[in-house]
């Protein structure tokens, strides 16, 4: 029940602080979400979600990291 | 799936554990808090991966599995009476009580619902005003925000037939819990990213130090994983004890400020009893005074009283990284997720359940 995982803000639908929300796209699977807590985040975004709400915004930048990491300890090409 | 599959990918995961490898010289403990990371470890066969002198031991993070037997036996008996539906994360309905779990009351015709949102067990009190509607808010801090908000919301719609009950748990002095115990053996912690999420992970800074533990906030991919377990064995084996963030794309310093207001205003910081663990203090969240009227504990006149545990688990010792589930004699045989005898053989975030179900792998999945 504790997994938090990843999805696309695809439309908001309630624009009334404490209820807002969006349909959050999981890889194909829609479903409403409540983004009370994460009021920056738009449509396209990619929020982390956990029993129906969003916790955080995926900030893109930092999630390329780990792969820029990866390149300067090694051979990139064998991931693409 | 975009931040899930990147992570997944076998030759990078392969690539972080070579550099483990070259990394490591000596023994080491090292704690994953989150049963979402214990899952993932066993899944991904994350563990065969690292060098044998990095022992990974499975924390304390898994709500399933820590709720006290006390709380199952409130939930039970507030789910069979006939003026009460009873809404619940699917995983708490076969955690086994002192006698029987909630699957017994739902097939004994118990109103039981299992639920993903306390927004939809919020929802069903909107549309049954003649029955009692009471919600089972397990978990942690990832999962209080989300309890806070349904309580400010059933005030402002002014709900009189919605309560929750409420058996929620806190990371950081679970961690001083275990640090402090004779006998410890962790070294290092991969702290649960999503909690982070919430709170940041200031409040990790003095344990890190007075117990000499580098302490890594880690997400939940087999990537990140184990550059949570790199970022805390270059720390080991140079001696340093440093709260990092590896999980960074997700977690900020200071967490979630907004979620931080919704749950100081709804919640109060109490001692908790965790299951197989025993109390620890400051360990738990309470509703405040304010919203005692959603207290199911309170609106069904709850008696606090569980006998001991007599299952012969041993899940607290397991969940203080003392031991492993292969180490208890009943796993795989009286206890297993068919028929389980412990909490953790229940949900698949729980260590045993995991190493159960993954009990024939041993490497990583590549998709
Ligand atoms: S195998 Fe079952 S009885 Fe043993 S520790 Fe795990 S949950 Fe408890």
């Amino acid at each position: 029940m504790c997994l938090g995982i990843p999805g696309r803000v695809e439309e908001l639908l309630n624009e009334s602080p404490l209820e807002r929300s969006a349909r959050v796209n999981f890889g194909g699977i829609c479903k409403e979400i409540n983004l009370a807590y994460v009021p920056e985040a738009r449509e396209g975004d990619y929020v982390i979600v956990h029993v129906g709400f969003a916790i955080s915004r995926v900030r893109e930048q930092e999630a390329h990291r780990i792969f820029r990491y990866l390149e300067r300890i090694g051979e990139l090409g064998e991931l693409q | 799936m975009k931040f899930l599959h990147e992570y997944r990918q076998r030759e990078a995961v392969e690539k972080i554990a070579a550099e483990i490898h070259r990394v490591v010289t000596r023994p080491w403990t090292i704690m994953e808090v989150c049963g979402g990371q214990t899952h993932a470890i066993v899944k991904f066969g994350l563990q065969q991966l690292l060098p044998p002198q990095i022992e990974l031991v499975h924390g304390p993070g898994c709500p399933v599995c820590v709720t006290s037997l006390e709380i199952i036996d409130q939930a039970i008996a507030i789910a069979s009476r006939p003026d009460v539906i009873f809404c619940s994360f699917g995983d708490m309905l076969r955690v086994p009580g002192s006698n029987g779990d909630l699957l017994t009351v739902k097939a004994a015709g118990g109103d039981i619902r299992t639920v993903y949102s306390p927004l939809q067990a919020l929802k069903v009190a909107e549309d049954n005003p003649h029955k009692e509607v009471v919600f089972f808010a397990i978990g942690f801090e990832t999962t209080a925000p989300a309890h806070a908000m349904a309580v400010v919301l059933a005030t402002k719609k002014r709900l009189r037939n919605f309560s929750l009950l409420v058996s929620h748990f806190l990371v950081p002095p679970a961690i001083e819990a275990i640090c402090s115990a004779p006998g410890s053996r962790v070294q290092g912690f991969l702290a649960a990213g999503h909690v982070c999420a919430i709170m940041g992970y200031e409040q990790y800074r003095p344990l890190a130090r007075e117990y000499r533990v580098p302490i890594v906030v880690t997400g939940f991919e087999p990537l990140d994983i184990l550059e949570g377990v790199l970022l805390c064995v270059r720390q080991l084996e140079q001696g340093i004890c440093l709260v990092l963030n590896q999980y960074a794309r997700a977690v900020d310093r200071n967490g979630n400020l907004n979620a931080q207001e919704i749950l100081e205003l709804v919640f109060d910081i109490d001692d908790q009893a965790w299951r197989g663990v025993g109390s620890i203090a400051a360990s738990g969240l309470r509703l405040r005074a304010e919203f005692a009227r959603f207290d199911a504990g309170r609106r069904f006149g709850m008696a606090h009283s569980s006998g001991p545990d007599r299952s012969g688990c041993i899940s607290g010792r397991i969940m203080q990284g003392l031991q492993k589930p292969c180490d208890c004699p009943h796993f795989g045989g009286r206890c297993r997720p068919e028929q389980p005898l412990g909490a953790p053989m229940v949900s698949s975030e729980g260590a045993c359940a995991a190493y159960y179900r993954y009990r024939n792998r041993s490497t990583a999945d590549a998709h």
